[in-house]
């Protein structure tokens, strides 16, 4: 299943990504500069923070419990379709996801 | 500058590498660890890895990054000497490899106490992914464990296991829990926490042998005062030691640690260190820690360094976490110099304990709130009359800080 990611500055990246692999693992795995994920998942750090594509905002549902209070310290400004890519697990109906990337994770 | 060779693939040497190509650095870069395999995290060992027992979860890069990024990875190899003049190091293999830079990233090795026992089968510590396969499986076979030291490591241990059913005591030398890394205060609430979680918390309780049975393994702990504590499975979980020797024996100034300058190198300029092996220099007194943020923040600093020139010393500030059940334990700060303590009541019930020193923040503990903590980040050094007018609610203090700036802008 792929993903592309679109950086702040227009550069995209397309990357295969295993069911269950969250967007900020696959993107840091991939070496993605515009995602840190500096606490690994755990929900602590706002540092894979990411705008998901409005043509996907539905599928990808909304934000989980807890994520609003980290958003809200993130470095980068908070739109409606702000998510933090680690609480974004690959499932077969996100084949083809577009993910747009903040000017700054920290 | 051609050629950069880091000596540690753990998460800060990885981080160097990776941080090195984001700068753009064009030349060569060699990677080498010890460890056989991909680098890896380390601190969902004793957290998530215990319950799910996925390593392959735990890769920090795939294996196709290195190719891609042209970091050459040499695991499973030890570098056992450094020739500063010749600018070369010494692999266990009999090769050599040159450098223009050498970054060490050689981490900290657990420490064993020198007690009777410690040797015996049934005797575990917690560092690798070895470690923790073995540490893992044993769990499911032991009857009883006993973890010496109520440290982070110990403590996410004994809350996992106590998970899984099984009996454990901590025996813990100091006082109270995690002493070197939080307040009395949150010590108290975590030792609350274990206790309600069907631990057996022993505190000033040293010990001072492992018992072993006629077949050499290990069969409890017996304590300074002559207590026993029957347990077959001993974690040991006493600290660290930081892994100065390589440098120390190529002359390199040591401070607990490699001693680095505000750019973080070493006497060598030719040579920095990050990360848990290294002493640096922060707000004005020189410090060790063993973080995973230190680590990366460390590469990242080093790699502006190196490539852009940058020449701000490094100021992160520093933060630690520790998951125990399901307690999420989040420190923002150091408080080496608090004179002060208060812990806020809050109707949630969760534990915050703010840390002063000379009526400004120095450190805000949190547990299960995310939001406090990274509120916290931005407001170390605030006055605490400020915050008290505020009733100690951090992201209040913060949005109105925001908000008035954007008024002044």
């Amino acid at each position: 299943m792929k993903v592309k990611f679109i950086a702040h500055d227009g550069a995209e990246t397309e990357i295969e990504v295993a069911e269950g692999e969250s967007m900020m693992r696959a993107a840091v795995l991939n070496n993605i500069d515009g995602v840190i994920g500096e606490c690994g998942g755990s929900m602590m750090c706002a540092t894979c923070h990411c705008y998901v594509d409005d043509a996907w905002a539905g599928l990808t549902g909304s934000q989980n419990e807890g994520e609003p209070d980290l958003l809200d310290c993130a470095a980068s400004e908070v739109k409606s379709t702000s998510r933090l890519s680690c609480q974004i697990k690959m499932r077969p109906e996100l084949d083809g996801l577009v993910i747009h990337l903040p000017e700054a994770q920290r | 500058m051609q050629r950069i060779v880091i000596i540690g693939s753990g998460q800060g040497g990885l981080q160097m590498a990776a941080s090195l190509r984001q700068e753009k650095f064009e030349g060569s870069i060699v990677l080498i660890g010890e460890e056989p395999g991909l680098p890896y995290q380390r601190p969902p060992l004793s957290k998530a890895y215990m319950e799910d027992g996925n390593g392959a979860a735990l890769a920090l890069r795939s294996g196709s990054f290195f190719e891609r990024s042209e970091i050459t990875l040499l695991d499973g190899r030890r570098a056992v000497a450094i020739d500063r003049k010749a600018q070369e190091i010494a692999l266990d293999d009999g090769r050599r490899t040159s450098y223009d830079h050498l970054i060490l990233a050689t981490g900290a090795r657990n420490f064993l106490p020198p007690i009777p026992g410690i040797t015996a089968r049934g005797v575990m510590s917690l560092r690798t992914l070895t470690d923790a396969e073995r540490l893992r499986s044993a769990i499911a076979r032991a009857s009883h464990a006993v973890v010496v030291g109520g440290g982070f490591i110990g403590l996410e241990f004994a809350a996992m296991a106590r998970k899984s059913g099984l009996p454990v005591t901590v025996v813990e030398a100091a006082e109270r829990l995690m002493a070197r890394a939080v307040s009395p205060a949150m010590s108290r609430a975590f030792l609350e926490k274990h206790r309600a979680m069907g631990s057996n918390v022993r505190l000033n309780a040293l010990a001072g042998a492992v018992l072993t049975d006629v077949e050499g393994r290990a069969r409890g702990v017996s304590l300074a005062d002559g207590t026993a504590i029957a347990g077959d499975l001993i974690l040991i979980a006493t600290g660290v030691r930081p892994n100065v020797e390589l440098a120390a024996e190529a002359g390199l100034e040591n401070a607990n640690g490699i001693a680095v300058d505000g750019l973080l190198r070493t006497s060598d300029p030719a040579v920095s260190a990050l990360g848990d092996v290294c002493s640096f220099p922060l707000g004005g007194v020189r410090v060790r820690l063993e973080s995973v943020q230190a680590a990366v923040d460390h590469a990242r600093h080093i790699a502006k360094v190196l490539v852009k020139g940058e020449t701000a010393h490094y100021n992160a500030l520093p933060w630690f976490w520790s998951d125990q059940a399901d307690w999420k334990l989040q420190i923002a700060g150091l408080a080496l110099d608090a004179d002060e303590e208060l812990a806020v009541s809050r109707e949630s019930g969760a534990p915050l304990v703010l840390r002063f020193g000379a009526g400004r923040l120095l450190s805000a503990e949190t547990v299960n709130d995310a939001g406090s903590h990274m509120a916290a980040r931005n407001l170390i050094g605030t006055s605490k009359s400020l915050l008290e007018s505020n009733n100690y609610n951090l992201r209040a203090v913060l949005k109105a800080l925001k908000e008035a700036s954007a008024v002044v802008a």
